[in-house]
Parts: structure tokens; C-alpha cells; sequence
């Protein structure tokens, strides 16, 4: 599997990351580096083997339904670029 | 009988499925330790997890984990031992991860299914897919500033159960039914309180339409839409819509679409081309998540009777009939106050006074059943005074008016304005006779065959009476005495 320069363009908006033209060439040699080496893993056998999500072989630990957090809006808001009161304000989004 | 599209072609089948989201009861967030509570100042109920501050680490909530399975053991579906988180990534500003943290692969709950009433008696069993457990995101403000957009994180992370049902729906009245069962079913297992209005349940309506026997067409899918009559109104609106599509010669495009109520059409959202690339997978800050066997059976021993068996119970033991059954079984509170008052009482008479009298005087005032007009114990006193043939049936309807609008008690009611029933058999024969020495004619009329006449002088009688007459008294003193001077 290789990559072109339209899907690379494409996965790069997706991930909403501004790509020069004179970057996509180069971008696209990694890209295809790093899926060359992807494609050797698939050399492996696996049949018959479980996929595994992580190392760690064990389940996730529960938290108790009580409030423990929140009640800081000046934190939580310390690095918006900027508010009105304790909201966050962006650029109008409307669909 | 079977709802059907009629177009210049011919007849179109119509097939829905729907996803619904339901916000899950909890004090704190499925991620975090942040309140979940409706209404609070902005942003005062946001964790750094919420915010998706770096470095910070989700942990489940055990509680929203246990109303998920419990959603999934009211709707008969499978609960699975092992399930998954996965990110699924969109940008949007009122989602500060990028990402919304879901159950793509691996969803809590499989197959299930539940059973609706339809209008005309019969019922029928939809399909549930699955459900699984993910986050709700903030909310966007958007008429607060001409050029700007205000954000507020408190929803941001409360827990969501996505419902996704089979497209075993043919019409806009089985959505609609669906969507009630659904809601009827959550709140009777205290998972989410069901209130459309605030947006803690609303639906997705994936409709596509064919011609009999077809394999399906395309679908598109109607966002957001949320309440139960818009629901319907999306179904039919949207399928006409694809049926015009289809015999002008254009081909539906799988599109996400929106539902305008004020116009009751559905229109494109702006076309996003990259929606539906969510680019799903496995959440590495989150470890599989297992459930013990014996804790999925002590929540099922837990639960409380649901709409169906207590439906079942209701016609079994009270002697009820489906419809009123369903009536009364749809809200649990409702349930409740039947029982009350049938306790103890005949409880088809009940039925009769909460479906019909009580539903109307709660239906005028604006009222609810949380609220009603009379309680459940002033009802029973009311129906008690009937029993013991203190008062009679027709009577029973003014002294109810009269505790509804003064909150006494019935028998209270009835002593103030002398509403107790005549029993005393002298003064019914006595106007009996007056009835019958004033309307010789009649009495002739009936004499000779006309048998029709009877209500006429049972009519009477009551009038005479001042309507407290003892209506089986009346009857038995009338058919004595005009039957008694045989030629």
C-alpha cells in the first residue's frame, strides 16, 4: 500500500494540519516509510491468536459515582484565548 | 392496514430505524468526578478530564456502567462480558478532545428487542442492534453575539446511551410507539429521565422507502429530532420526500438531513464530505471494560417490574382490558396510583374513574399525575361512598367536580350539600306513584307494549328525587307497579 499526494492532503485536513505544497512530497515519503514497515508486521502469523488492546492484561478499575471534581471555571478557563463571564467564546459556528 | 407511500408509480414501503440517545441518571460524569446536574452556572461542573487538559486520564464510572446494563437487561438484549472504549475523532468546538470517547467495536449491550401497542390493538416486537455507553459534548451558545460563538463544558463528558434499533419500523405511528415504549421502558428503570423538551433523549431517524418486496433503497439520516410528534412528522416527511425524489428520476443521495417543524419538510445540513470519517480506534488511555457475572445478576435481581409484566398483572389480576392496561401501566407514577386506589376496591370501576374523569380533570387543569387534582386516597373515598350505595353513580360525577375544585374529601362534600342517596324505599314508591298518577297516558302507552317508556319514568323518578334516587330501587318499585294492575 502507497500512498499519493491527494490522500495525503486529505488525511492532513482531517487531523486539521495546514500542509505547504512544498511539504506534501516529503510528508508522503515518510508516510509511506512508516506503512512500508506496518506491512512487514502483516508477515506475521497470527491465526488463531486474540488482539490485544493493550499490555497490561487486566480490566479497567471503576471510579465510585460521587462527585469529586469541578467548581473551578477560573482553571478551567485560565488558557481560553478568550471569554465573556465563565464562558469560553470561538469564532461563530453555526450549521 | 399496512402503511404505505402512494406516488404516481404506486404504492411505497417505508422503513425506519431509529437511534436514540438517552442521557444517563448519575451524579458525576462517565469520565470524570464532575457533577452531571441540570442548569449550573457555566463551566462550574468541568474536570480538567472534561476540558481534555493534557496529561489528564479518563477513569469509568461504575454507575453509569450499571444503568447501561440495566437499560440492556429491560430491553431482553445480550449484555457483553467484555466491551470496549474507542475515539472516534471530529473537530467542533464544544468538544475540547477532538475526540468523543464511544464504543465503535465492542458495544456494552448486543441484540435485544421490545415489544409496542399500536392504535388498533395488535402489537409488534422491534429490534434493538445494541447499545453502548459514550459521551455526551458541550453546548454551543450561538445568539448570544453577532460574530461569535460562547461555550459551556458542563455537559461536556455526562454519560449517553446510544439505542440503535433494527429498521423493522413501516410507519410514522410505529416510531412514534417505538420511541414511547423506549422512553416509557428507561424511565421505569430510572436510566434517564426520558424529557425530550430538555435534550436528555432525543432521535436520529434513519428512513429509506421501496416498493414491496424490494431489497432497501439508500436512507438518509434525519438529526436530532426532539419529540415524539416530530419524530412521526420526520418519518412521513422525509419518506414522501424520497418518494418524489425517486419518481422524478433522481436518485436519493446518503445524506445527513435536518427536520424543520415550522415547515414540516427535512432539509440538507451544509454538506460536511469528511463527516463520516471518524477514524475510529481503540482509546489507549482506556483499559477493556469486564463485567463480573454475578454482578450483571444481582442488577437484574434488582430491577423493578417493568411496563410489560405489569401490564401482563394488571389484566391477569385486576381483570382489566389490554388498552386499559397499557393506559395505565405507561407511566410508572400512573401505575402506582392506580393501584392505590384499587386496592381493596373493584378494580374495573377504578380503571373506569382514572381513564375516564380523572384523566379529563387532570388533562383541563394542566395538571400531572405527580400532581393530580384529587389523590389516590380522596378517588378511593369517593368510589367507597358508591360501594356502599351512599351515593349513586351519576351524583358521584358532581361530587367529584366539587373535590376537584375544593380539594374536600367526598364524604365531606356529600354531607354539605345532602347529596346522600334516597334508599329509603317509602319515599321511592311514593314518587313512583306520583310519577305514574301524573302521566296516565304513558303508563298506558307502556301497558300496551311500548317498553321503550321505561327510561321515561326512570327519568322522572331521579328528577323527583333531586337525582339521589337509588337507581336499582327505582327500577325494582317501577317494574312492581306498572305491572300490577294486570286487565
Amino acid at each position: 500500500m502507497s500512498l499519493d499526494h491527494a490522500t495525503v492532503r486529505r488525511i492532513a485536513s482531517l487531523a486539521r494540519i495546514r500542509l505547504e505544497d512544498h511539504e506534501v512530497e516529503p510528508l508522503c515519503h515518510e508516510l509511506n516509510g512508516i506503512l512500508g514497515w506496518i506491512e512487514q508486521l502483516n508477515e506475521v502469523d497470527i491465526t488463531g491468536i486474540a488482539p490485544l488492546t493493550g499490555a497490561a492484561n487486566m480490566a479497567a478499575s471503576l471510579r465510585a459515582d460521587v462527585v469529586t471534581d469541578g467548581g473551578y471555571p477560573d482553571k478551567v478557563l485560565a488558557n481560553a484565548p478568550e471569554r465573556i463571564g465563565d464562558f469560553y467564546v470561538v469564532p461563530k459556528v453555526v450549521e | 392496514m399496512t402503511y404505505t407511500i402512494k406516488g404516481s408509480t404506486g404504492q411505497w414501503e417505508v422503513v425506519v430505524g431509529l437511534e436514540v440517545h438517552a442521557q444517563v441518571i448519575s451524579q458525576a460524569k462517565l469520565f470524570s468526578g464532575a457533577a452531571t446536574a441540570f442548569g449550573a452556572e457555566p463551566n462550574s461542573q468541568v474536570s480538567f478530564v472534561d476540558a481534555a487538559f493534557p496529561g489528564m486520564l479518563p477513569v469509568v464510572n461504575a454507575e453509569c456502567v450499571a444503568q447501561a446494563v440495566r437499560t440492556g437487561l429491560g430491553l431482553n438484549a445480550q449484555i457483553h462480558r467484555v466491551s470496549r472504549f474507542d475515539r472516534k475523532n471530529y473537530f467542533y468546538a464544544d468538544l475540547p478532545s477532538g475526540y468523543q470517547i464511544s464504543q465503535f467495536e465492542h458495544p456494552i449491550v448486543g441484540t435485544g428487542e421490545i415489544e409496542v401497542e399500536l392504535a388498533d390493538g395488535s402489537t409488534k416486537v422491534i429490534g434493538i442492534t445494541r447499545l453502548h455507553l459514550e459521551q455526551d459534548a458541550g453546548k454551543s451558545i450561538h445568539d448570544q453575539h453577532p460574530t461569535k460563538t460562547l461555550i459551556d463544558l458542563n455537559r461536556c463528558g455526562v454519560a449517553l446511551m446510544e439505542i440503535v434499533s433494527e429498521p423493522d419500523i413501516r410507519s410514522p405511528e410505529e416510531a412514534g410507539a417505538y420511541v414511547r415504549k423506549l422512553r416509557s421502558i428507561l424511565r421505569y428503570l430510572g436510566t434517564c429521565d426520558g424529557n425530550m423538551e430538555e435534550g436528555s433523549m432525543r432521535a436520529d431517524v434513519n428512513v429509506s422507502v421501496r416498493k414491496h418486496g424490494e431489497p432497501y433503497r439508500t436512507r438518509c439520516e434525519v438529526k436530532n429530532v426532539n419529540s415524539i410528534r416530530f419524530v412521526m412528522q420526520a418519518v412521513e416527511a422525509e419518506a414522501t420526500r424520497q418518494v418524489e425524489v425517486w419518481e422524478s428520476g433522481g436518485t436519493v443521495m446518503q445524506e445527513t438531513r435536518l427536520f424543520d417543524s415550522g415547515r414540516g419538510i427535512t432539509r440538507a445540513m451544509r454538506s460536511k464530505e469528511d463527516a463520516h470519517d471518524y477514524r475510529y480506534f481503540p482509546d489507549p488511555d482506556l483499559l477493556p471494560l469486564v463485567l463480573d457475572e454475578d454482578w450483571i445478576a444481582a442488577l437484574k435481581a434488582s430491577l423493578p417490574e417493568l411496563p410489560d409484566a405489569k401490564r401482563a398483572r394488571f389484566i391477569q389480576s385486576y381483570g382489566l382490558s389490554p388498552y386499559d392496561a397499557a393506559v395505565l401501566v405507561a407511566e410508572k407514577a400512573t401505575a402506582d396510583f392506580y393501584e392505590t386506589v384499587a386496592t381493596g376496591r373493584d378494580p374495573k370501576i377504578a380503571a373506569n374513574w382514572i381513564t375516564g374523569d380523572f384523566f379529563a380533570a387532570m388533562n383541563r387543569l394542566g395538571r400531572t399525575i405527580d400532581n393530580p387534582p384529587v389523590t389516590a386516597a380522596a378517588l378511593g373515598g369517593l368510589l367507597d361512598l358508591m360501594a356502599d350505595s351512599t351515593i349513586n353513580g351519576r351524583i358521584a360525577k358532581d361530587v367529584f367536580e366539587a373535590m376537584v375544585e375544593t380539594g374536600k374529601d367526598a364524604a365531606t362534600i356529600v354531607d354539605e350539600k345532602g347529596l346522600r342517596q334516597v334508599t329509603d324505599t317509602g319515599a321511592i314508591d311514593e314518587a313512583v306513584a306520583r310519577i305514574l298518577t301524573a302521566n296516565p297516558d304513558k303508563v298506558a302507552e307502556y301497558r300496551s307494549g311500548k317498553d321503550k317508556l321505561f327510561g321515561f319514568f326512570v327519568g322522572q323518578t331521579m328528577k323527583a328525587l333531586a337525582g339521589k334516587g337509588n337507581p336499582a330501587l327505582i327500577n325494582e318499585t317501577l317494574k312492581q307497579l306498572l305491572s300490577a294492575p294486570k286487565e
